[in-house]
């Protein structure tokens, strides 16, 4: 009988399709629940020795060559190999998820962003750091260390830190007989007398991050902060439908509907930012130390070399708050070699990899008694100011679900600034949605 | 497959004979064919069954009294897809929705007229007709996330699309721009492959045809609709198949060139990949599988309605278009290139000639 039409084969093809269904679902997940265990006595101490991979975004300073070559000749035998993963921070994430979904050793150490500890020490992806194993804990900038604790205990070392400056331009400043402004106001007073030069006519007054992506968080979360709000309260919980946020909030709203802010800085992210502040068509712009270097090359690609400085960040009505950033560097909870991630990691943290670091890169350290260095201050003059941002600095909401809250952040904050939300309602939903996802 | 059940008796004879010449041949094609047949089960069919289970459970979501998060999945049956059409969600999965139909029709239908467009173009014999052909396909040949950041490039607030508009556009911010700008981008880069396969259709067509119509007396519209469309009909209709079925899982344009979380653009395909990026993988298989209804379903009515003739069904149906009354008279194609047509390439008979 001929195969194609006899009924056995709807029976094989049948037997087929229900024995791919149970394969699958054989093959999926268990149905039980295994909950962690409560209330951990303190962490386990790190054993292995042996070669380890380190998984770190991509190198744009060309350093890490470097300081890896310098370990990998004290420890032969404890060989470092680097993994490049892409330039984007969420994609380096996705990257590192993947890995420990299937918990695979590729990785030993990772380089994770401030805002990823909760999320990957909540889901067991890195392992627990015992405090005694690393002595300089001590040494390091207070708020960096915050950042590498989930639920008080310690599951990352600060390697790097980052914090927002004001860059200003000093020429026109000058010119306008005006002092670099400490306050929003005087801010807003400042661009209003530049405004009067004849060269500096058409010129945009202020830009941050304001497209809809993590940097409006940090810019949302330093405006809120500027005005002595806050977007998680101390105690784990969101306040942020309160009238010291709002008064933040509007005033980037009204910078926008004033004209202060460009309407083309709601697409800004940092790079196309600094590309306006360099191109000398802002007055004031909040970034990151990087810009420093970049707008002071000489080869033409900055028209501002030389003319521009920098500044804390203005609050309200006081002095700002920049919202922290940098990178952390944690150990895998599936590599062997534990042991070895936690030499690498002290090693890549110690004063001496530290300072070599800012030297070459102008990454700003976590290392606190080197921002009083005289010869880095000489080379780096951002230095004075970057510290007073950082040991100020608050970190953003760390929640395990960070993802789902920064969304909800930008989502009211640009809302709030292209006008399509009243700010206060914005707030209001903010706090609504905020309250159902940190319940931790 | 076609099955003979109920043979006219004048092909009896033949069936038979077809019978026992082929006797057996059933089993050997299985057996050649199983090492294929098991990469694709492998590759194709398992994937979509295991995102079907996965739809059904959720994980990782609890997190227990010391703060770790709970392992193991839990099954919630259908309360995945139950979520994704009720409040908040469901409003913005409908958006989804709407933004991923009206973007397969707005630029299906562009790239249509304008890969016909570049395909008669092509078609003609023209000094330097080689370098055309190669501009016309530098478009396709560029990755599409590549293309993203081209015209990502382009539509910056300071880049060059507002430099030669002479506007200040924010292509990126909600409205009618990003809509627009990432409707531009995938004309741009998909027109070229309708281009193409059309291409390939109208070097079927033979000569005499045309020099019969101008013989005639046909105008160049009356033989481009009467003679070039119909002839053309079965290539056209699969490049549009194609292009239909890929627009509706559109992702890295709108993704790339405007940003995530924009309601102006944001399509199916960038809802089931952001929750999957928040590692919730039972509700984006949810979506996925969704997503895969739809397609499957517009699929399945492209080919039904218009008659798509995806596997080539009509040249093996013509010998039989006595006996069966089945495929809607698909057998009668040669005799369309004649009838006229209101709107070419939407009638339900086949494209017969053009196979």
């Amino acid at each position: 009988m001929r195969f194609e039409r006899s009924h056995t084969r709807k029976a094989v093809a049948l037997a087929v399709a229900s024995s791919l269904v149970l394969l699958a679902s054989a093959c999926g997940g268990d149905d039980g629940e295994t909950g962690g265990d409560s209330g951990s006595t303190g962490a386990a101490a790190l054993e292995g020795k042996g070669p380890i991979n380190f998984a770190t975004g991509k190198d744009t300073s060309g350093n890490l060559t470097n300081q890896v070559a310098a370990w990998n000749s004290q420890h032969p035998d404890e060989k470092v190999t680097v993994t490049e993963l892409p330039e984007s921070a969420d994609q380096q994430r996705a990257q590192m998820i993947s890995n420990a979904q299937i918990k695979s050793d590729a990785f030993s150490v990772l380089n994770l962003d401030v805002v990823w500890t909760a999320e990957f020490a909540a889901n067991r992806w890195i392992t627990e750091l015992p405090a005694d194993q690393f002595p300089d804990l001590s040494k390091l900038l207070p708020s960096t260390l915050d950042t590498a604790k989930y639920r008080d205990k310690l599951y990352a070392v600060p390697v790097t830190s980052d914090g927002g400056l004001l860059y200003y331009r000093k020429d026109l400043l000058d010119k306008a007989g005006v002092q670099p402004p400490t306050t929003w106001e005087e801010m807003v007073a400042a661009c209003a007398k530049v405004k009067a030069l004849p060269e500096a006519k058409n010129i945009g007054c202020y830009a941050g991050q304001f497209e809809k992506y993590e940097g409006l968080t940090v810019n949302f979360s330093e405006a809120v902060n500027g005005a002595k709000g806050v977007v998680v309260g101390d105690d784990g919980k969101p306040n942020v439908d309160t009238p010291e946020a709002l008064a933040g909030l509007t005033a980037l709203v009204e910078g926008f509907k004033t004209g202060f802010i460009p309407k083309a800085a709601i697409t800004y992210q940092e790079e196309p930012g600094r590309r306006a502040f360099q191109e000398g068509n802002l007055l004031f712009h909040r970034n990151w130390p990087y810009v420093y270097a970049l707008a002071n090359k000489t080869d033409g690609s900055s028209k501002i070399a030389g003319k521009f400085a920098v500044a804390p960040l203005p609050g309200l009505n006081g002095p700002g708050t920049s919202t922290l950033g940098g990178h952390n560097y944690a150990i895998s909870e599936f590599t062997k070699n534990k042991a070895t991630a936690a030499e690498f990691i002290k090693f890549m943290s110690s004063e001496e990899r530290q300072k070599a670091n800012v030297e070459k890169t102008s990454q700003a350290p976590t290392w606190a008694s080197l921002y009083d260095d005289p010869a880095l201050n000489k080379q780096f003059p951002y230095l004075a100011p970057l510290k007073a941002s950082i040991e100020t600095a608050k970190s953003r909401p760390k929640v395990v679900k960070y993802g789902d809250v920064t969304t909800a952040i930008q989502e009211a904050a640009y809302g709030a600034l292209t006008g399509t939300t009243p700010p206060k309602d914005a707030l209001a939903t903010l706090q609504t949605k905020l309250s159902t996802l940190i319940t931790q | 497959m076609v099955s003979a059940t109920a043979p006219v008796p004048t092909q009896e004879k033949g069936t038979k004979r077809h019978t026992s010449f082929n006797e057996g041949t059933g089993r050997l094609a299985a057996l050649l064919l199983s090492p294929t047949l098991i990469v694709l089960v492998l590759v194709v069919v398992y994937p979509i069954l295991s995102a079907l289970r996965e739809s059904l459970y959720t994980s990782g979501q609890r997190i227990d009294d010391s703060g770790f998060i709970i392992q193991g999945s839990e099954f919630v049956g259908l309360d995945n897809f139950s979520a994704i059409f009720s409040g908040e969600t469901g409003d913005r999965f409908w958006n989804a929705f709407y933004n991923t139909t009206f973007f397969t029709v707005t630029c299906v239908v562009l790239e249509t007229v304008l890969g016909v467009a570049m395909a008669l173009v092509m078609h003609k014999a023209f000094k330097g007709r080689a370098v055309v052909r190669a501009t016309i396909l530098v478009p396709w040949a560029i990755p599409t996330v590549v293309s993203a950041l081209l015209w990502k490039w382009i539509f910056q607030a300071d880049g060059i699309a507002n430099s030669v508009l002479g506007t200040q556009i924010l292509w990126s911010t909600e409205g009618w721009q990003s809509v627009l700008s990432v409707i531009i981008a995938d004309t741009w880069k998909t027109a070229p492959f309708i281009g193409l396969l059309v291409l390939a259709g109208l070097q079927t067509i033979p000569g005499e045809v045309y020099e019969a119509a101008k013989v005639d007396g046909a105008s160049v519209w009356q033989t481009f609709v009467r003679i070039t469309l119909p002839l053309v009909k079965p290539a056209l209709l699969v490049a549009v198949l194609f292009r239909i079925l890929d627009t509706l899982r559109l992702f890295d344009l709108p993704y790339v060139l405007v940003g995530p979380n924009k309601e102006s653009v944001e399509t199916l395909s960038i809802l089931a990949f952001l929750e999957a990026n928040q590692t919730r993988y039972g509700p984006a298989a949810a979506y996925a599988t969704l997503l895969f209804v739809y397609v499957a379903v517009v699929a399945y009515v492209f080919v039904r309605v218009l008659g798509a003739d995806v596997i080539g069904e009509a040249a093996q149906k013509k010998p039989k278009k006595n006996g069966n009354g089945k495929g809607r008279g698909r057998g009668q194609g040669e005799q369309d290139a004649s009838k006229p047509t209101l709107l070419p390439g939407l009638t339900a008979g086949g494209g017969g000639g053009g196979a």
